[in-house]
């Protein structure tokens, strides 16, 4: 695992620094589908040029480096203590290098110790596989887009939601409603529909790992995505909330299993700036292809 | 006023250049672009629960007419120990909404950087106090970066860390829209309650 630790400092970096093509694709087409001389069509064209400048410079698209979420797939036997020791080192150095900010706070005592270590930070889910490579995946996930996630437990009567496909529509719909400009919109969805109410927040949090313009497997859930992601669109919230055309740039669902006296509909809210990279990583730790 | 140009044309901004009078502020409109330059402070939420709390603005720092940006900038120290912020765009304002028409009020404050919005006891506070509401590009942390021209200093930084810390940075031309003004109007607001009737229609 020589190369591992630097690996991990480059998927860092360009996860925060490099927003990922099907992302950039789907805010492009986001600028053009906004009203010339609006505040929203600004909105977008700062955004347009952070991502660039971003780029460029090599530092984060947004000050507010998130969570950070890794998703090891490995192999039989591969040694998940030390990749997680490895990663802490690298969350660290990436840290002093600038490329995450000084995140992680402890939540009895207030101080924030500028490691970005601690208990439950950075996050590891890791996935055995049959597979002989190890596929790293990170999501950044900023604090203003978690604090607009919701869950809601069916039915609820406020809403007139049911158990059923209609039911779920209303209440995303209803999250996007409550959520307004304040994710960083436009924003996209990652849904779980079920699970408990630990399982339906992580399940829903990897769908931010599907490309925007992937398909789901399932053609119910294919249409409820696309039906959301167009009323959302009708919503006028818009960039920022400033009003517009573009209020969500993508919805993903995913369904589980739950237990007959559950229904949760669990949804997480990704802003504009979605971080989001992966590579597969050799024998030897060293990074032979990029996954988005 | 000055004309910057973009891709889709020209935008109409107003400079406002700290210490602001209460006069312009009650000039600006929901909806009017502003490019501000000058001193701006960072706080949020350690910030305000203290001063919220009755905590004393550290020795050096004044709010008067001036501008406090809801922000936890990415800050490094350079080879010759300066600092130099790297990122820095606005964080959600809606958790200071207990604490910052109070702080508006007491503290002199004309406009507040933040992003998504206050609600309504902020909205009262800007008419009251003269103050405004500035809404900067959320997640935009370079573009941003930009027109923060030098760190002046630090506040704060061992108790609260460096997000949460008080950095006095000088900006040249920072970008904003008025999203709530002093005559009681929100665009937030304004878009919610839009939204809910569209949103009803299509349940």
């Amino acid at each position: 695992m020589d190369s591992l630790f630097e690996s991990l400092i480059e998927i860092i970096r360009r996860t925060s620094a490099e927003i990922p093509d099907d992302v950039q694709r789907a805010i492009l087409a986001s600028l053009e589908n906004e009203k010339q001389d609006t505040i929203a069509k600004s909105a977008m064209e700062i955004i347009e040029r952070n991502i660039a400048l971003a780029k460029e410079k090599s530092q984060p698209l947004c000050q507010d480096t998130g969570s950070v979420l890794f998703y090891v797939d490995c192999p039989v036997g591969y040694d998940q203590i030390e990749f997680a020791d490895v990663a802490r080192g690298a969350v660290t150095e990436a840290t002093k290098r600038g490329f995450l900010r000084q995140n992680s706070v402890d939540s009895l005592t207030g101080k924030n110790d500028g490691t970005n270590i601690g208990p439950g930070t950075p996050a590891f889910h890791f996935h055995q596989t049959r597979k002989t490579n190890v596929i790293v995946r990170l999501v950044l996930k900023g604090g203003g887009c978690e604090n607009v996630g919701a869950q809601y437990s069916l039915p609820n009567t406020k809403l007139n939601a049911n158990r059923d496909l209609d039911g779920c529509r209303k209440v995303i719909l209803d999250a996007v409603q409550q959520a307004q400009g304040k994710g960083c919109g436009p924003g996209i969805l990652g849904v779980c529909i079920g699970g408990d109410r630990a399982t339906g927040y992580e399940l829903s949090k990897t769908q931010f790992l599907r490309t925007l313009d992937d398909e789901n497997d399932n053609a119910e859930l294919a249409e409820l995505e696309n039906d959301i992601h167009a009323t959302a669109n009708k919503l006028g919230i818009g960039p920022m909330g400033f009003g517009g055309n573009t209020t969500l740039l993508g919805v993903k669902i995913r369904a589980a299993n739950r237990v007959p006296a559950s229904y949760f509909v669990s949804v997480s809210y990704m802003c504009w700036a979605f971080r989001r990279h992966g590579a597969t990583l050799n024998e030897a730790g060293e990074i032979t292809e990029w996954l988005y | 006023m000055k004309r910057e140009k973009s891709r889709s044309g020209f935008i109409e901004m107003t400079e406002l250049t700290t210490p602001i009078s209460e006069g312009q502020i009650r000039t600006l409109k929901v909806g009017d672009s502003v490019a501000i330059s000058g001193v701006v402070y960072t706080g949020r939420d350690a910030v305000h629960k203290y001063l919220h709390e009755g905590g004393e603005l550290p020795a050096g720092v004044s709010l008067e007419g001036g501008i406090i940006y809801h922000c936890g900038p990415v800050v490094v120290k350079d080879d010759a120990g300066d600092w130099q912020v790297t990122a820095a765009g606005p964080t959600t304002s809606i958790r200071e909404e207990p604490y910052q028409a109070g702080i508006m009020k007491k503290f002199g404050v004309r406009g507040v950087i933040g992003k998504g919005g206050m609600g309504p006891k902020t909205l009262a506070g800007c008419a009251e106090n003269g103050s405004v509401y500035l809404h900067a590009i959320g997640g935009a942390a370079q573009v941003l970066a930009e027109h923060i021209t030098q760190v002046r200093n630090v506040y704060f930084m061992e108790e609260f860390g460096s997000p949460e810390a008080i950095w006095e940075l000088e900006v040249d031309q920072f970008p904003a829209v008025v999203t709530m003004d002093s005559h009681c109007k929100s665009l937030h607001a304004e878009v919610a309650e839009a939204s809910q009737a569209v949103l009803e229609e299509n349940l």
